[in-house]
């Protein structure tokens, strides 16, 4: 008998006998000989609770995580401080073990959860309505791209070369199945969106422009102007956003962003080697009823008390079906509730006590580093550089430790020698020193 | 005002919001140790925040009794049976927790570089090497972060499959029981629905098929055993028919909780099969996530598989094999996210894989349908039956449906209160009203984590709300009255839509 299940002998001969059949065998019956395995499936003997830990923590010992180097690798996901409470409130097999909260009378709970944290994802983004969560980044841009197409009936996407090169690969990957085209603007010379470029594509066609904030290089993008031009011709403004920088930075729905998108890894969650975590989705106040995912809504019981419910479901798949407005059933309710445990916890001026802490670490980085800047406007938690040698930065980096960041030649052929260094509140002057130290020694090493 | 007294009352539905007060906090942030430069200088006016965003002011312990009681107020796998069909809510391991938070994994930055992520990736490809094995499919592809998302990811596939044999396709076959994923998904890639028939025996209706599966058929997507619980019988004479038609041939994982060990998709012809790692493999579901949906697919579609793919390059003359993440895939259809998909969700699945092996997995999928027909036969029982007829009287696998006719038409409570009576006796009730073509359907998937006992107890308990019923129906349509709230009013919230909270409009 396996662990997990708990028939005995006498258990079976009972409920073969209450079925009315000799042995297992027979509820099988149905199933024709020529599809059948006929054979043991071929997958190691099962093992003890105690042999599979061991198996696991000696392939997780053969990764290097980030508390076994200094790292300065972003790009997407970034190495934060979570705080124990969050660990704590996670393992409540109260919020870990239910299913989606089809029965609302005994899912207060986690409907409440997806209500406060629309609430926080409405405030960060300044966006009225936000749904309860979607997979996680890139793929929220690409439902974005799909909601601007129910929207506007057009066939053409633009997306800036600043939105994560990921976004823009799920993008394009989605968008070949719903019928449009993604074309993209190109960067300035400054590492931001070329408003005029951007300007420029957009046309009767374009069903909604993409941009990010701040964009995959770390410039802060001056996106009350990017979105004017972008929704020139009526196309839907689409920003996708670190939501932790937001802290300090003006909403995207207050600069002409219609709906504001994003990877939530940074709320609280696990790097996890990329998920889960979470992606969220907001939108003005006219996407209500087609936005994709579930939203939780307040209502009152019959005693008029105050609860909490999954609403507007006429926009969901087990409702409307191929007339749905997305395919999505289950998203990230655990990520979600973490990002808002988190939210709580750095609360309304924590949250800009650590924004600003990155802001000033950042641009302290990019001084002490002296290499020649990508990017050399505003950044707020990352930006790029270019390295006469990357190699052998990397190789001296590693000596010591470091894992001094993304090398942006494999998305970015116009940055071949760029290096994409994050900076979090785990990242401290002594580090950044430590880094500017190794690019110092490593660019000797080159001249000499 | 409310009864100060009332436990039920006031206090514990307020929000985290409504509990802040200016001037809390629960976090410090760390001491900065650059200069201190105003942000106006290093941010242009345009681009930083007037004020900051609402969000609360509450101390550490507030924080922590928050949300905990709030947990408080959801049921829970750990605490009760969960017959929710097509759910597959079997036990969730508690070493699989441990496993998924072990640093090397829990820390591990998703760009690492694959010679410091050697572990992760061998985990990833030693379980892409599992499913394959399960669904008798060669390649594996983890990305997609759901079954719907797996879905997508499988008709996009279709696509460039036909695609590039030059025979692009405009319609998708879907059987009139199929999940609502599947239609949402088939327009979300570009095709048309084409519903297909159900015969009487529960089965797809071959001659309805025949009729549909014309050259601008791409697929057909399946669920087998299906909706209904029902392995389809015809499934090798249903193959012919879609490949002869040119389409592929696509299987919907969630029920693949019956016939693991026992039958493959890959066996029985199909082209592509997503999992849900969140159902089969019991990741636990998070209330609404994450999960995760690979998919596994024959050799004519693997050219056009989600970039990058986990791949193990062997050195020659044993060299160790390094594991690596391979983006050289011309034909590939692209990305379907971030990153490598939902690794944590992997590192679970692969734990439950082991701890199972084969033979363990076979054991799961015999007692999964070993206790849904026990659990069919208690309610066949006179008293029971009569009022809970099964929707299609065959040997049923891993789930099965029943029809609340009966007790609607001779008793007077619909399925809906029977759901929600249960909720008062600390049962979670089945899927409701699903599929559509069965009246009243109650959906009815056990798993294979529960003992007879409690298997006996949910039919008691079934029972004695029919009984109770027979003497005083308003109880059931009443019920419940043991939860946090009551019966709540969802055309009210679909009507004036309060999506977040806010200041000015608290507690109308």
């Amino acid at each position: 008998m396996s662990r997990y299940t708990g028939v005995t002998d006498r258990d079976l001969r009972e409920m073969l006998d209450a079925i009315g059949v000799d042995s297992i065998d027979d509820l099988f019956a149905e199933i024709p000989e020529g599809v059948r395995l006929g054979r043991a499936i071929d997958l190691p003997p099962g093992q003890s609770e105690q042999e599979v830990f061991e198996h696991l923590t000696a392939l997780a010992a053969r990764n290097r995580h980030c508390d076994e180097e200094v790292t300065f690798l972003g790009a997407g996901m970034y190495d934060h401080y979570v705080p124990a409470l969050i660990d704590t409130l996670l393992q409540r097999s109260e919020f870990l073990t239910p299913y989606t909260p089809y029965q609302p009378e005994v899912s207060q709970g986690g409907l409440q959860v997806m209500f406060e944290f629309q609430t926080a994802i409405s405030e960060l983004t300044g966006l009225p309505v936000s749904n309860a969560s979607v997979y996680e980044g890139p793929s929220a841009v690409a439902a974005a791209g799909y909601l601007a197409k129910l929207e506007t009936r057009r066939s053409r996407l633009v997306a800036s070369r600043g939105l994560h090169p990921h976004s823009r690969g799920a993008l394009r990957t989605h968008a070949a199945g719903y019928g449009m085209e993604v074309s993209e603007v190109p960067l300035t010379a400054e590492g931001a969106t070329d408003l005029d470029a951007l300007a420029e594509a957009v046309d009767d066609d374009t069903a909604a422009v993409f941009l990010q904030q701040p964009n995959f290089l770390g410039t802060v993008e001056e996106l009350g102007e990017l979105t004017e031009a972008g929704k020139r011709t009526g196309a839907v403004a689409v920003c996708a956003a670190d939501p932790l920088p937001l802290g300090i930075l003006t909403p995207p729905g207050e600069l002409g962003a219609d709906i504001c998108v994003g990877e939530g890894q940074t709320l609280g969650n696990r790097l996890d080697f990329g998920g889960p975590s979470f992606g969220f989705f907001a939108a003005t106040e006219r996407f209500l009823r087609k936005m994709p995912g579930r939203i939780a809504g307040e209502t009152r019981d019959l005693d008029g008390q105050r609860g909490f419910v999954l609403t507007l479901q006429t926009r969901e798949q087990h409702i409307r079906r191929e007339k749905a407005t997305h395919n999505i059933c289950t998203a990230q309710a655990l990520n979600a509730l973490a990002g808002v445990v988190y939210l709580s916890w750095l609360g309304r001026r924590g949250l800009v006590e650590l924004a600003e802490l990155m802001l000033r670490r950042t641009h302290y980085a990019r001084e002490a580093l002296g290499l020649e800047p990508i990017n050399p406007g505003p950044v707020v938690r990352e930006f790029a550089v270019r390295v006469p040698d990357l190699d052998a930065l990397f190789d001296r980096a590693r000596e010591v430790g470091i894992n001094p960041g993304y090398r942006l030649g494999r998305d970015y052929p116009e940055y071949e020698d760029g290096l994409l260094v994050a900076i979090t509140e785990r990242r401290t002057r002594a580090h950044i020193d430590r880094l500017a130290e190794v690019a110092a020694s490593a660019r000797q090493a080159v001249t000499a | 005002m409310s009864d100060p007294l009332d436990p039920r009352a006031g206090e514990d539905t307020i929000t985290i919001f409504e509990r802040s007060r200016e001037g809390r906090r629960a976090f410090v942030a760390p001491k900065c140790d650059v200069p201190e430069v105003p942000v106006d200088e290093l941010l242009p006016r345009s681009a930083v925040r007037e004020r900051p965003a609402e969000l609360p002011e509450v101390s550490e312990p507030e924080l922590v009794r928050h949300y905990t009681t709030l947990s408080s107020k959801n049921f829970h796998l750990d605490e009760g049976f969960y017959p929710l069909g097509s759910c597959t809510m079997k036990h969730n391991p508690k070493l699989h927790e441990r496993v998924a938070a072990l640093p090397g994994h829990a820390r591990l930055h998703p760009l690492q570089d694959s010679a410091y992520a050697q572990g992760a990736l061998e985990l990833m490809w030693r379980l892409q090497s599992a499913l394959a094995e399960i669904a008798g499919l060669p390649h594996v592809s983890l990305q997609p972060s759901a079954g719907s998302h797996g879905e997508l990811a499988g008709l996009l596939l279709s696509r460039a499959y036909h695609e590039d044999r030059g025979e692009p396709r405009t319609k998708v076959l879907t059987p009139d029981t199929a999940h609502g994923t599947n239609p949402a998904t088939v327009t979300m890639a570009g095709y048309e629905v084409v519903k297909v028939g159900t015969a009487p025996d529960g089965g797809v209706d071959l001659d309805d098929l025949r009729a549909k599966a014309d050259a601008d058929v791409a697929c057909l997507m399946l669920t087998n055993p299906n909706t209904l619980g029902l392995f389809d019988r015809n499934i090798e004479e249903i193959e012919r028919i879609v490949h002869d038609a040119g389409a592929t041939l696509y299987y919907d994982g969630a029920n693949l909780n019956a016939v693991m060990g026992i039958a493959r998709p890959g066996d029985m012809g199909f082209d592509i099969v997503h999992f849900n790692l969140h159902k089969t493999f019991t990741q636990p579901h998070g209330g609404g996530g994450p999960g995760a949906g690979p998919i596994a697919v024959s050799d004519r579609i693997e050219p056009f598989l989600p970039s990058p793919q986990v791949v193990r390059r062997s050195e020659g003359d044993g060299a160790e094999p390094r594991f690596d993440l391979d983006y050289d895939r011309p034909k590939s259809i692209g990305r379907m996210r971030g990153f490598q998909g939902n690794f944590g969700v992997f590192v679970r699945t692969y734990a439950y894989i082991r701890s199972l092996g084969g033979d363990g997995l076979e054991q799961a999928s015999q007692v999964a349908v070993l206790n849904a027909n026990y659990v069919k036969a208690r309610l066949a029982e006179e008293g029971v039956g009569e009022y809970l007829p099964i929707a299609f009287d065959r040997t049923c696998m891993h789930e099965f449906v029943v029809s609340g006719r009966g007790a609607k038409e001779r008793l007077g409570i619909k399925t809906l209160d029977i759901a929600k009576r249960l909720l008062d006796h600390r049962i979670h009730p089945p899927t409701v009203y699903f599929p559509l073509l069965v009246e009243e359907a109650l959906m009815i998937e056990p798993t294979e984590t529960e003992t007879k006992e409690r298997l006996d107890h949910f039919a008691d308990v079934i029972r004695a709300i029919l009984e109770e019923a027979r003497e005083d129906p308003e109880i059931a349509t009443g019920a419940p009255y043991t939860t946090p709230v009551r019966r709540l009013d969802e055309a009210r919230a679909a009507k004036r839509p309060v999506v977040r909270w806010r200041p000015d409009r608290a507690d109308e």
